[in-house]
């Protein structure tokens, strides 16, 4: 085996020590923008899925299906590569005057994981008993009015916990934005090896604020399952 | 610009989206992401049996010291896992290994952390009872697991296992990182030499993984249906 010296220092203090955080800091503004976002539109998506027009039902039904079964990266590379002949030229004209790989990235994040919350969601709503609809119904409010008054105040704290899981999965799919140029944490762990060839130091420093990430946030979940669902039953 | 999609740039490609290079040069394209799902598919499906089990066993430190690695890896973005098995298995093996064998280790360690989970949860499915009836009528541990526990729990659990393959063929597409001529590769490949088709590539690569995935999430579904009337019975 080769002879590797460590050098912690590497990643402890100086340049390459602030690459690492910006390339964190980008990371966390990456998900979290997309989180909101994804958690709108999967909203939308879920409302639509379950709508009784047939071919609103359908639409939703594809969006979900295609998005759910076709890799990210793929989507990140349709987005950042070959979005521009679909899209209309006032949208190419503003994506091209704001930060294009992050913009690409977000919709991607966003269309991708969207698909999945509105599953989630979608399920949430199948565990409200059907009653609920129809008393609200009864009582005269319409099934959007219903859906946004009484069914899904209810079923979106139920889907918390899945919810938070995706915003982990999120987090971590986000490492993909690195292929089209976004300097977030993966990046920069890479960056630094290019730099130091300090790999090693590198790539740990990195997979530690990850792991941390998603310890610290699985923890918080399973405080909120135990506190709140427990005790609504 | 003109606009409309030409899918002629696909059609004149199609062999060597589908093999890549073969038989002049290496095995890419379609038939090489679905090489690297199976034989990720089939090293994951042992290391998650090993991993689930470890994670149910009597002994305190193997149960906490799989669990660990199992958390471990499933907090890290698959790319960070690519980059560490690129940086670390030639190191560990002494000598440089292929990019593509690179791959599959690091997709099979990846899935297999999921896989146990897989795992975990079909064996605490079946009911403790029938460990206890199957110890009384004089069977050894191991006994009861392999020929008592493991068929009826890992049955219970093929739908998972066919969901996480189609995880596993999506998440092939990140083999491209590291160069291996899979699907996604060979798409990026013609998309720098002909460089204005870029929209018509990747939506005819989405459309093949699209395919691909959605058989197995149709098959999984199936099965799951033939399950539960079976058990309805």
């Amino acid at each position: 085996m080769l002879k590797y010296e460590f050098d912690w220092s590497v990643v402890t203090s100086g340049q390459y020590y602030d690459w690492i955080v910006s390339g964190l800091y980008l990371t966390i503004q990456l998900s979290a923008v997309s989180i909101v976002l994804a958690f709108l539109l999967g909203l939308l998506i879920a409302v639509m899925r379950m709508s009784s027009v047939k071919p609103v039902k359908w639409i939703a039904h594809g969006y979900l299906e295609f998005f759910r079964n076709t890799p990210l990266l793929v989507q990140i590379f349709f987005w950042y590569f070959g979005s521009y002949k679909i899209l209309p030229q006032s949208v190419n004209d503003w994506l091209n005057s704001t930060n294009f790989e992050f913009a690409a990235a977000v919709i991607a994040l966003t269309i991708y994981t969207s698909a999945f919350i509105a599953e989630d969601i979608r399920s949430g709503v199948l565990s409200i008993p059907k009653e609920q609809m129809e008393a609200s119904r009864s009582g005269g409010f319409s099934y959007l009015r219903s859906m946004q008054y009484i069914i899904l105040p209810q079923a979106v704290r139920i889907t918390i916990p899945p919810l938070i899981g995706q915003f982990l999965n999120l987090t971590k799919n986000s490492s993909l934005a690195m292929t089209i140029g976004v300097a977030e944490l993966t990046y920069q762990a890479r960056q630094v090896e290019a730099y130091t060839f300090k790999g090693f130091e590198a790539f740990t420093a990195a997979t530690l604020v990850y792991v941390a990430l998603s310890i610290i946030i699985t923890a918080l979940v399973t405080l909120y399952s135990k506190k709140v669902l427990h005790r609504t039953g | 610009m003109e606009s409309g999609l030409d899918f002629t740039i696909v059609k004149d490609n199609l062999l060597y989206f589908m093999i890549g290079a073969y038989p002049e040069g290496k095995l890419g394209g379609i038939a090489l992401t679905i090489y690297l799902a199976v034989a990720a598919c089939f090293f994951s499906f042992w290391g998650g049996l090993i991993l689930g089990l470890m994670n149910v066993a009597r002994n305190k430190a193997i149960r906490y010291a799989s669990g660990a690695f199992v958390n471990f890896v499933r907090g890290m973005p698959l790319l960070m896992v690519i980059f560490w098995c690129y940086f670390l298995v030639p190191g560990l093996f002494g000598q440089p290994v292929g990019e593509t064998k690179t791959v599959i280790i690091a997709l099979s360690l990846f899935t297999s952390a999921y896989m146990s989970q897989i795992v975990k949860a079909g064996i605490e499915s079946i009911p403790k009872g029938q460990t206890e009836a199957a110890r009384s009528s004089g069977l050894k541990l191991w006994q009861v697991m392999v020929f008592v526990i493991l068929p009826q729990g890992l049955r219970n659990m093929i739908p998972s296992f066919v969901n996480q393959f189609v995880s596993l063929i999506k998440d092939t597409s990140l083999a491209f990182i590291v160069g291996v001529s899979e699907l996604t590769h060979v798409a990026t490949q013609i998309n720098n030499r002909s460089f204005v088709y870029p929209t018509e590539i990747f939506i005819f690569i989405a459309v093949i993984y699209f395919i691909l995935c959605y058989i197995f999430t149709e098959f999984s579904r199936w099965l799951e249906r033939r399950l539960a009337w079976r058990k309805s019975i």
